[in-house]
């Protein structure tokens, strides 16, 4: 297997890089994970593929951080929530272009890409969630 | 054998919990091993303890890995084994769990546990740094997730789900702040209001500055001997009965629920049976009140009311110092302070002077049997313990 295609969490940035949201799929058990692993967490199967998944989904929890890590700050308040995409996938990440006073569970809301990457390690770009 | 003494507890002993300047966390260690010692004029600490067990969660604040033999050094034990373990604000839980291990492996006949973290001399921005490391990098600290974050999600989902509201997480801040009160080595010894919580600064929403612990300098130890040399040292000695640790996924959005710790609920299942015991049987606890959502989904993961019960289980005044389940007397990690390697076994060491009557003004009467849950960064690690009176 060539290393491009490995089951890791470098792969999975450098697909978010690339403005594509991708999972790892088990083509045993039928399972859809991320972040990807080389081995499915319910079956254990080492046969997978990595899939697309759709950008949409509804927010599950949320929160309005204040106080938050030096290299946030500059954003803060910002909003953080987990999305449960259609696939089932659970997501968590900072929610932009809703009104705090807005936020509520079960909005619908989309991924969207910062391709930029960070100067040092990791080296990664990042996801965001925003209205559809 | 069911309720079976697995260990005894002969001694503890913890340092004034709070902002200690000046002083380094093998200083403080060095406070608690001494009361411990105090306590227990039979024990020859270098002669008679096998081993040290230590837990502490973070090298980063004092730029100090290699603990465990530094510990052992100050505490007086010079070359006696010692070995930190670390599981996030759950490392001293572990430290319990695995003394009772090399207790029960043989090889020990007496072994002291403990914990520290040295932790104010650090700003605000380091301190919500290192202690983020303990939730998952990849996906939630890279992308913005903080630890009150963490729990901010948990509370929104049960608010969401079962309707509690911002009072009832107020509650438990305003009842553990009364415990502290009558705890001489709490770090903060005022009472407060429900509407100062309220209106405190928020830091996620929906949790604000008085639904956090407090950011802590201390450090905790204990003394367990094998059960049956327990008189040796002591004419009331405590034996631990049970102990259960559940780990989960590191990201609380891979997990099943958002309103429950399954982490907690396993250790808890295994530690009731391995006592052979049930909630009800519980006279007293300290459980892990990081936020005062975590106190209350732990009332419902512990078995002491249903799912969703939570916020009415503290309303009713349950888990108040002259309630019927009396919750967090030391203050809790909310009031007493969170020193987070020391927090498991400082939980312990309440335990230890309620069931053996030495908790002075905060003494529950009639108490047999207590129980501890110590939890690991937002859930990935729960470590539970069941006490009876000897």
């Amino acid at each position: 297997m060539s290393e491009t295609t490995q089951f890791t969490i470098e792969q999975f940035y450098k697909f978010i890089g690339e403005r594509k949201l991708m999972g790892a799929k088990c083509n045993k058990c039928g399972n859809i994970f991320v972040p990807p692993r080389p081995i499915c967490p319910k079956c254990l199967s080492e046969d997978l593929s990595w899939v697309q998944l759709g950008n949409r989904g509804k927010l599950l929890t949320y929160t309005v951080i204040h106080v938050a890590p030096e290299k946030f700050q500059n954003m803060a308040p910002y909003a953080f929530g987990i999305v449960e995409l259609r696939d089932g996938v659970r997501l968590p990440g900072i929610i932009q272009g809703v009104k705090h006073e807005d936020l509520m569970v079960g909005m619908e809301l989309e991924v969207d890409f910062d391709t930029n990457v960070s100067p040092t390690w990791p080296k990664w770009p990042r996801y965001f969630f925003k209205p559809p | 054998m069911k309720g079976k003494p697995l260990a005894a507890i002969v001694s503890a002993g913890l340092s004034k919990f709070g902002k200690r300047d000046g002083l380094s966390g093998r200083e403080i260690f060095a406070e608690a091993a001494k009361e411990a010692f105090e306590r227990c004029p039979n024990l020859e600490p270098k002669k008679d303890i096998g081993a040290l067990i230590v837990g502490n969660m973070s090298e980063s604040f004092e730029h100090q890995c290699h603990l465990a033999p530094i510990m052992s050094d100050w505490a007086g034990l010079l070359h006696t084994p010692a070995l930190r373990v670390e599981a996030a604000c759950a490392s001293s839980g572990a430290a319990i769990r695995y003394g009772l291990f090399t207790i029960l492996s043989g090889i020990c006949d007496v072994v002291m546990v403990g914990g520290f973290e040295k932790m104010t001399h650090r700003t605000t921005f380091e301190a919500t740094e290192y202690l983020a490391m303990a939730s998952d990098f990849p996906l939630e600290q890279w992308n913005g997730a903080t630890f009150p974050g963490l729990f901010a999600l948990m509370a929104t989902a049960h608010m969401h789900e079962y309707g509690t509201t911002e009072e009832q997480m107020a509650l438990v801040a305003v009842k553990n702040h009364h415990n502290a009160t009558l705890n001489p080595k709490a770090h903060m010894q005022r009472e407060i209001t429900v509407d100062q919580v309220l209106s405190s600064r928020v830091i996620a929403k929906p949790l604000k500055l008085f639904d956090c612990s407090l950011i802590s300098d201390g450090a905790s130890c204990a003394i367990l001997t094998k059960p049956e040399i327990a008189r040796k040292y002591t004419d009331t000695p405590v034996y631990i009965i049970g102990s259960g640790h559940g780990t989960d996924a590191i990201g609380l959005y891979e997990r099943d629920s958002l309103t429950s710790l399954k982490a907690t609920r396993l250790a808890a299942k295994e530690a009731y049976e391995m006592a052979g015991l049930s909630p009800k049987d519980i006279d007293i606890a300290e459980i892990h009140d990081c936020f005062t959502i975590a106190e209350i989904i732990a009332y419902e993961d512990l078995g002491f009311c249903n799912p969703g019960e939570g916020g009415k289980f503290i309303e009713d005044g349950v888990p108040t110092l002259d309630g019927e389940l009396p919750v967090n007397t030391s203050g809790g990690l909310k009031a007493k302070g969170h020193p987070v390697g020391a927090t498991g076994v400082a939980q312990l060491y309440e335990i230890f002077l309620q069931l053996t009557g030495q908790a002075e003004g905060r003494q529950v009467e009639n108490c047999n049997i207590g129980l501890t849950q110590n939890l690991g960064g937002s859930g990935a690690t729960c470590i539970v313990h069941i006490y009876r009176r000897g």
